[in-house]
């Protein structure tokens, strides 16, 4: 069983924290927000890279689920169950956010000459990702694409290849079909792709 | 066992979603890898976008170093106050 750990405590099993939820027992609160806190406001910056915004996020989805606590049914663990809450908050925040249009984007998308042959190098140096991941300059032009991107193709390559969820939990989050979802979800990657072309084909200056 | 049919590389990258999913039936994959094995082009477009995802899964996962890794006080105290008072109905 899942264990808690309260701050000079023993460990708290995740079934006694919630229960003591349910009692609304200030020290099992208080643990339940320091614990549960730091990993939500991590998922919530990196959704919204606002830090302001991160943190109203975060105090929303605790006070939601503070108040749905009866709801929690146990099937997943507390930290999933908290995951999708925050998650789902933050993506309200986002759709009330104007964002850039995703057609500006058509110029990193793969480009075919008239016979529908790819334009493109044929040729790509031996670099591992190991390597890559390494220097710090290549972790910063990574971070720089993906904040290039718009919120809508960010948020499905967060939502479906950070935050670990499938393409139909990520199309019903978005509230749009499996099948809009796999095409946004292609472009994105496409796009990340194109954006880091010069750091995977040893271009980058 | 014979040749699979020809796709562009347009087509290719229709499969390619699916593909990298696995969601691609035994024949839609032959074709796909068949064309793999002979477009210079769309293996390093492959290639390059197999690693994209991968980098931007290893960066993003990573925490900001230069964000904290606990709730700030006054935001744990925030949600606290709002618990105790029953208010704080989020919107």
């Amino acid at each position: 069983m899942s264990t808690i750990a309260a701050r000079g405590d023993a460990p708290l099993p995740e079934a006694d924290l919630v229960a003591g939820l349910r009692r609304g027992d200030p020290l099992c609160t208080s643990t339940f927000v320091r614990t549960y806190g730091g990993p939500m406001l991590s998922v919530a910056r990196r959704m919204l890279r606002h830090d302001e915004d991160a943190r109203d996020c975060v105090q929303e989805a605790m006070i939601q689920a503070l108040r749905q606590i009866d709801g929690f049914e146990g099937r997943a663990a507390l930290r999933t169950w908290l995951h999708r809450i925050v998650v789902n908050r933050a993506l309200m925040r986002l759709r009330a956010r104007a964002s850039r249009a995703e057609d500006s984007l058509d110029q990193l998308m793969p480009q075919f000459d008239h016979t529908g042959h790819l334009i493109g190098p044929t040729e790509m140096p031996e670099v591992s990702i190991e390597d890559l991941i390494e220097q710090n300059d290549v972790r910063r032009m990574v971070r720089a694409a993906i904040d290039r991107l718009p919120d809508g193709m960010r948020t499905i390559i967060l939502l479906r290849d950070v935050e670990g969820y499938d393409t139909e939990e990520v199309a019903g989050m978005l509230g749009i079909s499996t099948g809009a979802a796999k095409v946004r979800l292609h472009r994105a990657r496409n796009a990340l792709r194109k954006l880091l072309e010069p750091v995977l084909l040893g271009r980058a200056p | 066992m014979s040749t699979p049919p020809q796709i562009t590389c347009r087509e290719f990258q229709d499969f390619l979603l699916d593909y990298c999913e696995g969601q691609l039936g035994d024949e839609p994959r032959a074709v796909f890898e068949h064309h793999l094995a002979r477009c210079p082009m769309c293996r390093v477009h492959f290639e390059t976008y197999l690693k994209a995802i991968e980098l931007g899964r290893r960066v993003l996962a990573e925490d900001d170093p230069d964000a904290p890794a606990d709730l700030p006080e006054e935001l744990v105290e925030a949600v606290l106050a709002a618990r105790a008072v029953g208010g704080g109905e989020p919107p």
